[in-house]
């Protein structure tokens, strides 16, 4: 909404002014027909994605129909076998809700983890160029190595179970929570800076007053980033670490080591459903947060 | 010109450069032996080509740049800064906006309260206080800094070409408002414009700056008293002073 007070308070007459064509009362019609005004809405956000889905179940039904051999189709079984054995078969589903709570569990505490840690070491290197200089390539570092190579010292320093797969699910949240953090404390505005300069205003009251505020719409988007990378975190770690609660990622191999494709299938649907949830979770959080005075391109 | 304005002697002045000079890390001189004075309750407006130096003598004046060399009296408790943009808080109120610089400087409450209100009063918004920047026009936003500034009630106003990005019609009723704020705070005021007609209606003294390096090159005093009608932009007397102002600005 847009208020202008300026234009209107400079006309007195409410009313046209003469000689001016007043237009008939209708609404306005956006150029290029019924769908083009309703593309923001029911086209793009539901009916292009649908059509996508389609395409991707009618080219898996091809690969697994056509190219595979019924001995074959272990690898990937037909979409209605998946959900026949998958999720209709409550033993089977059952199994796949229960390890689903467990990942959720590791999911939300490697997150979280991640986000405290995450935001304070951005607030850490906003305050001092140097502090940037010899934390952010580490955090950089932490992003890059292979996960693989730290399953052995994890396991050996904090066992085979939750907490070593919460260290795996933060090892791979933390950097985009650090990068979009540090990008929008920095990126506030000379002026706006220089007008809390002007008032001696000290560290704290410009970090909670203006860094923090101004930053979270960049903040939000790596905690959206970052939802859906601890889901893959979750996984990876109950990949490698099978000890107590099986998890999805623990499902996982085990159904991969036996061949047992419509389960594995299933398993890998709904984990990516979870990253997709907690993504579209993180979007409306943002937009509930900062929505109001902040518009992305794109929620 | 029937009356003039002489410049203020040392001891009452609100705001005196004296020689002062600024040159930049990369070698750029700014300012050279730039020496004026602003009485308190005296309008002055600074007007230049664009690069010579008007906004570093604010900057200096607030303590956001030092000196190079020379001197800067600033008699007064509270400076009152207006920037170019207005510099609002996307994620506030119009009310909280207006409240920030106070809650900075940690004035109570209930006093904050009571100046928040009369300043919004003051710039006409009365009723938006509950609006975000983004649903304002550019003039209101200007307005909301503004009313920003004035909760302080500062005896030292600095306005950096605060109306510049404006339309022709909202820099006028702005520049409006503004007088009729200078006139009931009665604050010392040093405006930077490349605006001539707009230097010409608010201020007492016009002064006109070289390109760089800038120095204050000609005076023009203007004789008309506050309040200023806005029909006197129409009038010969106006145009005339403008001429003069704008003749020495084509000579720097």
């Amino acid at each position: 909404m847009t208020v202008d007070v300026d234009s209107t308070a400079a006309t007195p007459a409410v009313g046209p002014a003469p000689g001016e064509v007043v237009a008939p009362p209708v609404a306005p019609r956006a150029p290029g027909g019924w769908w083009a005004r309703s593309r923001g809405t029911l086209f793009n956000k539901f009916l292009l994605p649908f059509c996508v889905f389609a395409l991707f179940v009618g080219g898996w039904y091809l690969v697994s129909g056509l190219t595979l051999t019924k001995q074959q189709r272990f690898m990937l079984p037909l979409p209605h076998d998946v959900i026949r054995v998958g999720f209709l078969d409550w033993s089977n589903f059952k199994v796949i809700l229960e390890a689903l709570r467990y990942t959720v569990i590791v999911t939300f505490i490697g997150l979280a983890i991640s986000m405290v840690l995450g935001v304070l070491a951005a607030v850490l290197m906003s305050q001092a160029q140097w502090i940037e200089s010899s934390l952010y390539p580490w955090a950089v570092v932490l992003q890059t190595v292979p996960i693989l190579a730290l399953t052995p010292v994890l396991s050996f320093f904090f066992g085979f179970a939750l907490t070593s797969r919460t260290i795996v699910c933060v090892i791979i949240a933390f950097f985009p929570i650090v990068s979009n953090t540090l990008f929008g404390l920095q990126s506030v505005d000379r002026g706006m800076h220089e007008l809390f300069t002007l008032h001696h205003t000290g560290r704290l009251t410009r970090l909670w007053k203006l860094q923090l505020p101004a930053a979270l719409p960049a903040m939000f988007s790596g905690f959206r980033v970052a939802a859906g990378l601890s889901v893959i975190g979750a996984i990876v770690g109950e990949f490698f670490f099978k000890q107590g609660n099986a998890g999805l990622g623990t499902n996982l191999s085990v159904y991969s080591s036996r061949l047992e494709g419509e389960r594995l299938w299933a398993t890998t649907l709904v984990a990516s459903l979870l990253g997709i949830a907690v993504f579209v979770f993180f979007g409306w959080l943002s937009r509930r947060v900062v929505g109001r005075w902040y518009q992305a391109k794109r929620g | 010109m029937t009356m003039t304005t002489e410049p203020p002697p040392a001891t009452t002045a609100a705001l005196r450069f004296s020689g002062v000079s600024k040159k930049f890390k990369d070698g750029t001189v700014a300012l050279t032996g730039a020496d004026l004075a602003v009485a308190p309750g005296e309008f002055v407006t600074v007007v230049g080509p664009s690069g010579c130096g008007k906004s570093t003598l604010l900057r200096i004046a607030s303590g956001l740049d030092k000196a190079s060399d020379g001197e800067v009296d600033v008699h007064s408790k509270s400076v009152g800064y207006v920037f170019q943009d207005a510099t609002l808080l996307p994620w506030r109120t119009v009310w909280d906006n207006v409240r920030l610089l106070a809650e900075l400087e940690r004035m109570d409450k209930k006093e904050r309260d009571r100046r928040v209100r009369d300043a919004i009063d003051l710039v006409g918004l009365t009723g938006f206080e509950k609006h975000l920047p983004q649903e304002l026009s550019g003039g209101m936003r200007m307005r909301v800094s503004l009313a920003r500034s004035m909760v302080l009630a500062p005896d030292v106003f600095l306005f950096d070409e605060p109306f510049g990005a404006l339309d022709e019609i909202t820099r006028e009723r702005l520049n409006d408002e503004l007088l009729r704020m200078f006139i009931q705070s009665r604050f010392a005021a040093l405006f930077i414009t490349h605006s001539v007609q707009e230097a010409v209606f608010l201020s007492g003294r016009v002064l006109v700056m070289s390109g760089r390096p800038g120095r204050v090159k000609a005076e023009v005093a203007v004789p008309f008293d506050y309040p200023r009608a806005p029909e006197i932009r129409y009038s010969a007397e106006f145009a005339a002073l403008c001429g003069e102002v704008s003749q020495y600005l084509r000579d720097v």
